[in-house]
């Protein structure tokens, strides 16, 4: 058992060295399959980042009602208390007609206009916060509800945007997968490649080894190793870039999505992302050198 | 040990190489297959090895007929017998060690036990100073014996050569086949194939010709008495 152990080191130290043999081939291939892992591992992080994002959505899901010209402040509180009650509502917030002016006078947009005005043309208002679990249809129900009642004159509330964002993040996590496949095929190909040029070039080694006792495993064995190493090094490649990229591009995206409202907390590569990246490398490396291994390794038989 | 019972050979293209072949290799042997050029020496060596497979007729190993081994069984069968090639097949990228060492390598001995064994052989055949060198920077005899050294390290029943002083002058031979007759000599059985009659002539042994595919005749002979200096017990 501890001298499978060993040889299984040795091979994939040897493979190692093999390819520290042709640096810039070598260095060429890492980069490629690199830049093929980190492409849908970056789409993975921003989706990641943007469902962060989504879950503060709380902000931008308040949302006001505006009651009825006539209705006094106390029925409003009754109404805001019942509500605040309910299991979708987390909180209700009234706005008296008057601090509603007051605040309206105090921009200078609209200032000027609302100053000719005697009365206070404004309702009192109820700023509704929806429970961080009420989906878009629980929103939809109770926006009915209320426009239903007597003393509510309008209620905005804007759920088409939060659904057409939850659509969105819908296809771009498709999107990632389909560009990981695609790419994980790509990597196959490439290693693939990249080992039947190797077989060529040890074509001698292999015939010899054969005439030896070599069995087929172990002629197999190397190149398996060359594949799987192909893979982990892309993947710590596209780990690197990802990080690069993140400190590059993660400021100005924070901030963007900041202007939308959300408590955004800021992009990072998570382990699950560094495991994924590394275990697809792994595997799309491994598979490109058996898909080689098993096309051309039987073909070179020793001739005397 | 080796039996051909009545082996017949047709290469694709139905060249037939040997024909109603029969032949006893015993251990303790020292064989030397002779005969004209496409007599079929090369192709008993291939058949025994497996490299080719017999059309008709028995191989038999210990009795068991080889000739329909599975090829999954091939390399742990080719492991038991070492090979000597005219043109000696060292990896010219690894040193005189890293060729020696290959079938230890392949058999998955430990570091250590390789490290031991790869330089006896080496010194068994007067190459322990060459060993971190690369076959190119050998002398042909030396490469040669680079490549015996490979053939015995794993410790083969059957030893088999095929014109293994075909690029080698007189004297060169001669030490080769001395080497051959010392390891034969602490039990290891030889198969040669060679054209050079005079020189199997004086190392002796059971001297198998062919003749068109045929085993012509076998004879016996008795060499001039040989020290056995220089090869350790085994
Ligand atoms: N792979 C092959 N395919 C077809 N014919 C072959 C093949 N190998 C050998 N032969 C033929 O079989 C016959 C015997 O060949 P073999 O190599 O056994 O002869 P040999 O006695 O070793 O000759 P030499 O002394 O020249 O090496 C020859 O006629 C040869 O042309
Ligand atoms: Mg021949």
């Amino acid at each position: 058992m501890k001298a499978v152990l060993v040889r299984h080191l040795q091979n994939a130290l040897g493979a190692l060295g093999q390819l520290s043999r042709q640096p810039v081939s070598t260095a060429l291939t890492i980069a490629v399959i690199g830049i093929a892992l980190a492409l849908p591992a970056g789409l993975q992080v921003l989706v990641q980042g943007a469902q962060r994002f989504a879950g503060s959505w709380q902000e931008i899901r308040d949302f006001s009602v505006y009651l009825r010209p006539g209705t006094t402040l106390a029925q409003a509180k009754a109404l805001a208390e019942e509500l605040g009650k309910r299991a979708v509502i987390e909180e209700v917030r009234v706005i008296a007609a008057n601090e509603a002016l007051a605040d309206f006078r105090a921009d200078p947009a609209f200032g000027d206009a609302l100053r000719v005005l005697e009365d206070n043309p404004l309702p009192h208002t109820l700023v509704i916060r929806p429970d961080a679990a009420a989906t878009t249809t629980d929103l939809d129900a109770l926006r009915s509800e209320l426009s239903a009642r007597d003393d509510v004159d309008l209620v905005q509330l804007d759920t088409q945007w939060l659904s057409r964002l939850a659509a969105i993040l819908d296809l771009v996590r498709r999107g990632v997968w389909f560009t990981a496949v695609l790419l994980a095929g790509a990597v196959i190909v490439i290693v693939g490649n990249t080992i039947r040029l190797d077989i060529q070039n040890r074509r001698r080694e292999i015939e010899v080894s054969k005439l030896l006792g070599a069995s087929d495993a172990f002629v197999r064995r190397p190149f398996l190793y060359i594949g799987a190493w192909y893979g982990i090094l892309g993947g710590l490649l596209a780990v690197v870039v990802l990080s690069l990229g993140l400190l590059l591009l993660g400021g100005p995206l924070s901030r963007l999505l900041a202007l939308y409202g959300g408590q955004f907390t800021g992009f990072g590569v998570d382990l699950a992302t560094i495991v994924l990246v590394f275990g697809g490398g792994l595997l799309a490396g491994w598979a490109g050198a058996w898909v080689a291994v098993a096309r051309h390794l039987s073909a070179i038989e020793p001739r005397v | 040990m080796i039996q051909l019972d009545r082996v017949t050979k047709l290469y694709r293209g139905g060249r037939e190489a040997l024909r109603d072949v029969s032949l006893d290799i015993n251990p303790g042997d020292m064989i030397f297959l002779t005969g004209h050029s496409g007599a079929g020496k090369s192709t008993i060596l291939k058949l025994i090895a497996l490299i080719e497979r017999p059309t008709r007729g028995q191989l038999l190993v210990d009795g068991r007929n080889i000739g329909r081994l599975p090829s999954g069984d091939i390399p742990a069968y080719r492991r038991q017998i070492g090979m000597v090639f005219q043109d000696h097949k060292l990896l010219e990228d690894r040193s005189a060690f890293d060729n020696v060492a290959l079938p230890l390598v392949i058999a998955g001995l430990t570091r250590r036990e390789t490290d031991k064994r790869v330089r006896a052989a080496l010194d068994q055949v007067g190459l322990l100073g060459k060993e971190r060198q690369s076959p190119a920077t050998l002398s042909a005899g030396e490469q040669q014996r680079v490549g015996i050294a490979r053939a015995v390290v794993a410790r083969p029943r059957l030893l088999i050569a095929d014109e293994p002083t075909g690029n080698l002058d007189g004297e060169l031979s001669m030490e080769i086949m001395q080497l051959f007759r010392r390891f034969n000599q602490v039990g290891v059985t030889m198969l040669i194939a060679t054209h050079d009659l005079a020189l199997a002539g004086r190392i002796g042994g059971r001297h198998v010709v062919l003749s068109q595919g045929e085993l012509a005749r076998e004879e016996t002979s008795v060499a001039a008495p040989q020290p056995a200096a220089g090869v350790r017990s085994r």
